[in-house]
């Protein structure tokens, strides 16, 4: 058998390969003669073969097979072997594999070997790859050669125990006496060493900590080590760059800053040191500076004095002015740490920062625009928003999600007035639109709806931006959804911010078609734009426009938009007299949780129902008073008070049988409702909201009554069971005025004994029209579980011809059905 | 804990072939291919006029070119990214006065003795001697006790 070939031969020749292919068929060919010689037992070319086959494996061959070879070489004599076995083992084996252990025992031995070389190699496998039951089994070794003289051997045994107890932090303990003197050698790789297991030691255990800043009065010994390193002359073994062992300084600083950390006594013993370290050390160079920066870190940890904070803060603001991009980094990254404790140091290095947004590395960038948001107050909100809004516009694309939140945020917190911070939105809205978070936009709406005053120029604003550019989606869901709402403002030329925009409501309606026909609208825009044309139904004078597109998306493929078409067009068709009330204006939208009752909310299909709902708050004082009139009138005890909302709001479903008919369809409107963040109530669609609002099912036959008539008006009441609960009956009431005046302002109110509940639900409108030629609808629940006799006193106030009226009447007519 | 740890260090060069691969944390043969590849991509695609560190995973790069090879150390968040940057020189340093005005192709054909030098200068990823003649002289000292 020919002697295999030598490791820089195959090299050469692997090399030579000119394509994948031809590379695999050699490393197969000479694996092939490598497997063959192993299985020979060959102990002259092992060291060889393993050679080659570690070279093979950095390529990306596999080289399991080797690995019982490499614990072959390791307990071998021969040095030569047991390099390339270790080696072999450390790049082959590791912890998971069970092979491994097999390792220990030569381990041992080689700890113990008369070759320091060689104990050395098994120092330097154990402390990279040892597992934890390694570490277990040869722990005392460690910490034997970690008493020895021979510094070679100490310094790698330091570092072993480093790894030792990273593995098995209970074995800690065992280290402690053999770090007694350990600081007192005068090698530089023993005491670099020893600081670093020290500090492994420190921060691993709080007594350890305790310990060694008490009894080992550990941090007067590290001052005098650093000390010396200062002062002292030239040394050319340690010598970088004109400081001396600056591996070994910046391993001492850290150590101080976790003794020193929440200590008083350890910070002060250290304050001189750190000033010195702090004003002396030569920064033209990495090396100075990066012990300048671990200073810094630690001056910043501890409790040190103001005037080395403030010293410590001017070095980082020094880092930032340095052309070296790496130093610039690191002092940005700092800065953000101590910007929350050290805030107004750091504002003084604020418009060096912002110069570093202008920076063309993308780390620093991000820091800075961090540090950035960080530092902006109620005095500097309008100088850094403008930096910012300018970094927007031309920071990468991964950015300007950050950003946009970002200004977002601050603006919410800083604005110095609602315009600035409308036009701040505007700004951001068109410069980074397709990158603003999903919740922005309902976050949006509801500012715009706060902001009352400027609802012309925010609407005008947000026109002209959409002529501009219809692709950026959150911004045209704003803009749909305030044209809207505010498009009356929009023709009225009311704004006072500045020149009013002559437009025409044809012109509205065709910006808001051609959002509904565009390829750039995801459905949601669309969603938004058809509930938009719908609400100007309401404010312009184009119905039979808007009618026509709500009738034509009436068949659009997609669901969501049929099914607002559908019931817009219910809206125009059958109940057109509730389409003023439901279309009206928004209210000033609250952030915390409404006070409305719950069950009251039904789903109309109205594009923002949560925010809808929030239209319940307001009106409970009012009929709590009146409540209380009842309450008097009915002999006080006896009577629940009616909870009732008087806004003329959503009706009871107006699309009841749609939602029979569709069944599960989740009707909360799209996905960007505004969710208005606060302990909203659900929808329930409980048995009420799947009645439909008029008797056109029949019920269990129960028939109606007349419960009022006087002075032309007449109240009718209607029967059903609400369906999950045969407690509850459902009345509604149909109130119709025969006069030739109408009753405007109309309100009804009923109380009941105490044994029932009572609730009603919002009127279909306050108007009932002169000559029977309409009716006003409203529902109420009542529920008896005791099934007592219904009993009711109703209170009915309105206005006719101008004057107020008002009447108090008891309903004792109840059909027995209705509460049996 | 241990929030100083070099969890590994690569070379690798300008097409992305790999010439040192040392790792202080245990991690399965797929676990190392798959950061391996992922890393060397991702600093490769760095311009020259970005700074020497990345955020990568929950790590930092630290990486630095020295003619056609790329130096690379992952530690974890703590650490100071500059001294990381003076142990990638040492290194360099070493195997310069090593090999004699080291080149890669040193480093291609002397792979194990380019991992010798670096198991005396680091030790579980920690800096064991500082003084850069020790190292080398330890690492002449072995050499010759190499067998014939």
């Amino acid at each position: 058998m020919p002697a295999p070939i030598r490791l820089r031969e195959l090299i050469r020749t692997i090399r030579t390969a000119r394509t994948q292919a031809e590379e695999r068929e050699m490393i197969q060919k000479e694996c092939a003669a490598i497997r063959s010689s192993f299985r020979e037992e060959d102990n002259t070319y092992r060291c060889r073969n393993v050679a080659k086959l570690l070279y093979m494996h950095m390529l990306g061959y596999p080289a399991h097979f080797g690995q019982l070879e490499c614990l072959k070489l390791i307990a071998s004599q021969k040095f030569t072997d047991k390099r390339i076995g270790y080696l072999g083992a450390m790049l082959l084996l590791d912890e998971r594999q069970d092979v491994h252990l097999l390792m220990t025992n030569c381990i041992k031995n080689d700890l113990n070997h008369s070759t320091q070389y060689v104990q050395g190699l098994a120092l330097c496998t154990l402390g990279c790859m040892g597992s934890s039951e390694m570490c277990r089994d040869l722990a005392g070794e460690v910490e034997k050669l970690l008493k020895t003289s021979n510094s070679y051997l100490r310094k790698k045994a330091a570092l072993c125990a480093v790894h030792v107890i990273r593995k098995v932090p209970e074995l800690m303990e065992m280290f402690l006496p053999a770090t007694k003197n350990l600081l007192s050698e005068k090698n530089h790789g023993v005491l670099h060493t020893s600081v670093v297991l020290l500090t492994e030691m420190c921060e691993r255990s709080p007594d350890m900590l305790a310990h060694f800043r008490k009894n080992e009065k550990l941090v007067p010994q590290l001052v005098r080590i650093l000390k010396n390193l200062i002062m002292s002359g030239y040394s050319p073994e340690h010598d970088v760059s004109g400081i001396s062992d600056p591996f070994l300084q910046v391993r001492i600083l850290r150590l101080l800053r976790i003794l020193g950390k929440s200590d008083d006594d350890s910070s002060e013993a250290m304050n001189d040191i750190l000033a010195q370290v702090a004003t002396n050390t030569e920064t033209s160079k990495n090396v100075g500076n990066a012990i300048l920066y671990e200073t810094v870190l630690t001056i910043m940890d501890i409790k040190s004095e103001s005037g080395l904070r403030v010293l410590a803060i001017n070095i980082l603001g020094r880092f930032l002015l340095n052309n070296d991009k790496n130093i610039r980094y690191v002092a940005l990254t700092s800065l953000l740490k101590t910007v929350q404790t050290d805030h107004n140091a750091v504002q003084r290095h604020r418009s060096t920062i912002v110069d570093c947004l202008k920076d063309l590395d993308v780390s620093i960038k991000r820091r800075a625009m961090e540090l950035s948001f960080a530092l902006v107050n109620g005095n500097n909100v309008r100088g850094m928003m403008k930096e910012l809004l300018y970094f927007l516009d031309s920071c990468d694309p991964e950015f300007k999600a950050d950003c946009a939140s970002g200004v977002f945020l601050a603006a919410e917190k800083y604005a110095p007035s609602k315009r600035w911070h409308i036009d701040t939105v505007m700004r951001v809205l068109t410069t980074a639109g397709s990158y603003v978070r999903d919740d922005s936009v309902p976050n949006l709406i509801q500012l715009i709806t706060n902001s009352v005053e400027m609802h012309a120029y925010t609407v005008q604003r947000l026109y002209k931006a959409l002529l501009d550019d219809i692709s950026q989606q959150p911004l045209v869901q704003v803009a749909s959804w305030c044209i809207g709402e505010y498009g009356d403002l929009l023709l009225s030329g009311q704004c006072e911010e500045e020149e009013p925009i002559q437009v025409t409501e044809d012109e509205v309606l065709d910006v808001l078609e051609g959002l509904l026909a565009s390829n750039l609208s995801t459905p949601v825009t669309r969603g938004y734009s058809l509930t938009a044309i719908m609400k100007l139904s309401t404010r312009f004078s184009s119905v039979n426009r808007i009618k026509k597109v709500v009738s034509v998306y009436g068949s659009s493929i997609d669901v969501e938009l049929q099914q607002r078409a559908v019931e817009y067009n219910a809206l125009f068709k059958k109940y057109d007299h509730m389409r003023p009330a439901l279309l009206e204006r928004m209210p000033i939208m609250e952030k915390t949780a409404t006070n409305g009752p719950s069950e009251i909310v039904q789903t109309n299909g109205e594009a923002e129902p949560s925010a809808v709902e929030a239209k319940h708050p307001p009106p409970v004082a009012q009929p709590a008073n009146q409540a209380n009139d009842l309450l008097d009138l009915l002999g006080g005890n006896d009577v629940v008070p009616v909870i009732q909302t008087s806004m003329p709001t959503k009706p009871a479903s107006a699309g009841g049988e749609l939602l029979d008919l569709l069944g599960d369809l989740s009707l909360s409107g799209p996905a960007p409702a505004p969710s208005v963040p606060s302990s909203q109530p659900p929808f329930l669609l409980d048995g009420l909201s799947s009645q439909p609002l008029f008797n056109d099912i029949a019920p269990a036959g129960i028939p109606p009554m007349i419960a009022y008539n006087k002075n032309g008006l007449k109240i009718d009441f209607t029967f059903e069971r609400a369906n999950p609960n045969p407690n509850v009956a459902v009345i509604t009431i149909h109130a119709t005025n025969s006069t030739e005046s109408e009753m405007t302002e109309f309100v009804f109110q009923a109380a009941v004994p105490k044994t029932f509940q009572l609730q009603l639900l919002s009127p279909s409108s306050n108007v009932v029209p002169a000559l029977n030629q309409g009716s006003v609808t409203q529902v109420i629940r009542v529920l008896n579980p005791q099934k007592q006799q219904l009993r009711m006193r109703i209170k009915l106030t309105y206005t006719h011809k101008g004057s107020p009226v008002q009447d108090l009447s008891e309903v004792n007519n109840f059909p027995p059905q209705s509460w049996q | 804990m241990s929030s100083f740890q070099m969890q590994f260090m690569l070379l690798f060069s300008r097409q992305g072939k790999l010439r040192l691969q040392k790792w202080y944390v245990p991690l399965s043969d797929k676990e190392k291919k798959k950061i391996t590849r992922e890393l060397v991509q991702t600093v490769l695609a760095r311009k020259p006029k970005m700074c020497s560190f990345l955020e990568w995973r929950d790590l930092k790069v630290v990486y630095k070119r020295y003619a056609s090879l790329y130096f690379c150390c992952a530690v974890e968040n703590q650490d100071n990214e500059l001294i990381t940057l003076e142990i990638i020189h040492r290194y360099v340093e070493l195997l310069d006065k090593y090999f004699g005005s080291v080149c890669e192709l040193d480093i291609i054909f002397n792979f194990e003795k380019a991992y010798f030098i670096l198991d005396e200068f680091l030790l579980g990823g920690e800096a064991q001697e500082t003084s850069k003649k020790n190292v080398l002289k330890a690492i002449e000292q072995a050499d010759l006790l190499q067998e014939v």
